[in-house]
């Protein structure tokens, strides 16, 4: 089977999140970065599912220059290709993403039997990029997927509610957004990432649009006072540890 | 006309529906336009009550066969009627999974914007919106365009708050026009887990692990203390990453929210993605022997020291007093 997956490249934030001066975007000056983790999880889906049934796997992902790097990171894991839309640092709003995704898919003119996405990106949280790809192209669409089975011309897809799962199905070709713990990525090897260096990799500049979310400016959320209370050192902290048990009634 | 969403399972509503009406009340009051809610299915009488005390005048009620298992291309469709027929300037959902998923699909199937989990809303030609990123750990002021302003709303952000004046429901059911396509993707069947531990989202008293704890092993102790205080044991991302807890352990934003009296965080550094999750905590005891890590930023008790030693001798301190 044929499968694109679509991930998106963001900063690996740590403790604390400070934004540039003109509060448009994070300070990434000292970050490093990283496949958003549900698309990480969706890019070991697409080669396990090709592991199993055969095919070829793309990865595509839309952002800067430097987001190639994310495309190396998921062929050193198995993908065959990669198409990069390189944006020119401006963020494409959930409309504009869509959009772009859709116009290359079908420029690239290869049939995807299944396309993957993350349920949302780590950073936006818009959940509906994958949702709105799935209309424009006129294919079903299953969202927040904890477990994928393919038979046939057919999809199984499992997501987890409070208490259980519900089980989806749909006809295949579909897309899917899936949450982190539909697997467990595997590590590059070195091997992989040197074979990753070797594969194609195709970029365009898709135009930059206005889809209807705007962004006006980032903030960090207001702080509550806060203090810390130091009950001890080591383990002769203990009896203060149990007392405080005892006064929130938890003993 | 301002509509809100109500979603309903089986007959049970989720609360959060009523936080995304609190928010759009806000808004129809300050506009002075009508507040209506959609819902797919049946509606109880004291359902209809409660809308009526939040101060909805109209529910559109949905009903067709091919409605009662869900199916989130046909329930959006139910909510794409309602948007032809009355034009309302703004739907509003839970910013709940079937909320954003079901809001999701009808902005793709209208071609309008929507804005997902906002805390805030200001009404005007285009809706000025502050809404989470980063789980909640970082804010967005947007301008959110469309003829209707699609809108979910972050759960827990906004408290439920019945009306000034409650309003008399006019319901109006009505039998949605599905197309097969609506159809193709649907739940066909649904399975439950019982088990018999107590689950992080809901246990008083959580047990968290970081890479601190050093190995699967390493979570024995862990376990122990969670066990005397009958809690629950949780892991960051990194400990579900390297495979020493399960990811249904994780708390954090790609994992579980935890609520708990008390969360007592053993070495944990306190990640954004992690704290995101443990936000709801009331208390954080964090066990670290790092003094500087970002969890003793948001922690309100720490002891600083090595988790393996101080772990076992909290839980020899609680056999002490128990006797």
């Amino acid at each position: 089977m044929n499968i694109l997956v679509c991930i998106k490249r963001v900063p690996l934030t740590g403790g604390k999140i400070s934004l540039t001066t003109d509060a448009q975007a994070i300070d990434t000056r000292l970050m490093g970065f990283t496949i958003s983790p549900h698309e990480e999880c969706a890019v070991e889906e697409a080669v396990r599912l090709v592991e199993k049934h055969g095919g070829a796997a793309t990865v595509l992902t839309l952002g800067p220059v430097d987001a190639a790097e994310q495309l190396r990171d998921a062929m050193a894991i198995g993908i065959e290709r990669a198409i990069h839309l390189e944006s020119d640092g401006r963020e494409f709003d959930p409309v504009a993403t869509a959009n772009a995704i859709v116009e290359a898919i079908r420029a690239d003119g290869a049939t995807f039997d299944l396309l993957l996405f993350g349920n949302e990106a780590a950073d936006t949280g818009d959940f509906q990029v994958g949702v709105r790809v799935a209309y424009a192209l006129g294919l079903p669409c299953m969202t927040g997927i904890k477990e994928i089975s393919v038979n046939g011309n057919q999809v199984t897809a499992k997501r987890e509610i409070p208490g259980g799962w519900e089980i989806f199905d749909a006809p295949l070709p579909a897309v899917i957004t899936v949450k982190e713990g539909i697997n467990l990525p595997r590590y590059p090897s070195l091997p992989g990432r040197l074979k990753a260096k070797k594969k194609p990799l195709a970029t365009t500049q898709p135009a930059w649009q206005d889809g209807g979310l705007q962004k006006i400016k980032l903030l960090n959320p207001p702080e509550e006072a806060h203090q810390v209370e130091i009950l001890g050192k080591g383990p002769e902290a203990a009896p203060r540890v149990v007392d405080l048990l005892a006064e929130l009634g938890l003993l | 006309m301002i509509l809100v969403y109500i979603e309903q399972d089986r007959g049970k509503v989720n609360e959060a529906s009523f936080e995304a009406l609190t928010l759009a009340r806000q808004l129809a009051e300050m506009s002075n336009a009508p507040l209506h809610a959609s819902a797919i299915g049946s509606a109880s009488d004291a359902l209809v009550a409660r809308l009526g005390a939040f101060g909805v005048n109209t529910l559109h009620l949905a009903q067709h066969a091919q409605l009662n298992e869900y199916a989130p291309a046909a329930y959006a469709q139910s909510i794409v009627e309602i948007l032809n027929a009355h034009k309302p300037d703004a739907a509003f959902a839970a910013g709940a999974e079937r909320g954003n998923e079901i809001m999701a699909h009808v902005a793709a199937k209208t071609n309008l914007p929507m804005a997902a989990n906002c805390v805030q809303a200001q009404t005007g030609e285009d809706y000025v919106v502050t809404r989470l990123r980063w789980g909640g750990s970082l804010l967005e002021e947007a301008k959110l365009k469309g003829a209707t302003k699609l809108l979910t709303v972050a759960p827990n952000s906004i408290p439920a708050q019945a009306a000034a004046h409650a309003q008399t429901v006019a319901v109006d059911a009505f039998t949605p026009q599905l197309s097969e396509n609506d159809l193709r993707a649907r739940v066909v069947a649904r399975v439950e887990t019982a088990s018999g531990k107590i689950s992080l989202g809901e246990a008083r008293v959580v047990v968290g692990g970081g890479r601190g704890v050093g190995s699967a092993e390493g979570f024995k102790i862990l376990e122990e203390l969670a066990d005397l205080l009958g809690g629950a044991v949780g892991g960051s991302r990194v400990v579900t990453g390297l495979g020493w807890r399960p990811h249904a352990d994780q708390i954090g934003q790609t994992g579980n929210r935890i609520q708990p009296e008390l969360y007592i965080s053993c070495g944990v550094s306190g990640a954004i993605q992690h704290m995101v999750g443990a936000k709801g905590a009331k208390h954080i005891l964090a066990i670290n022997t790092d003094p500087d890590a970002s969890i003793m930023f948001k922690a309100d008790y720490a002891v600083i020291g090595d988790l393996h030693q101080v772990v076992p001798a909290i839980c020899a301190e609680i056999r002490k007093r128990r006797g």
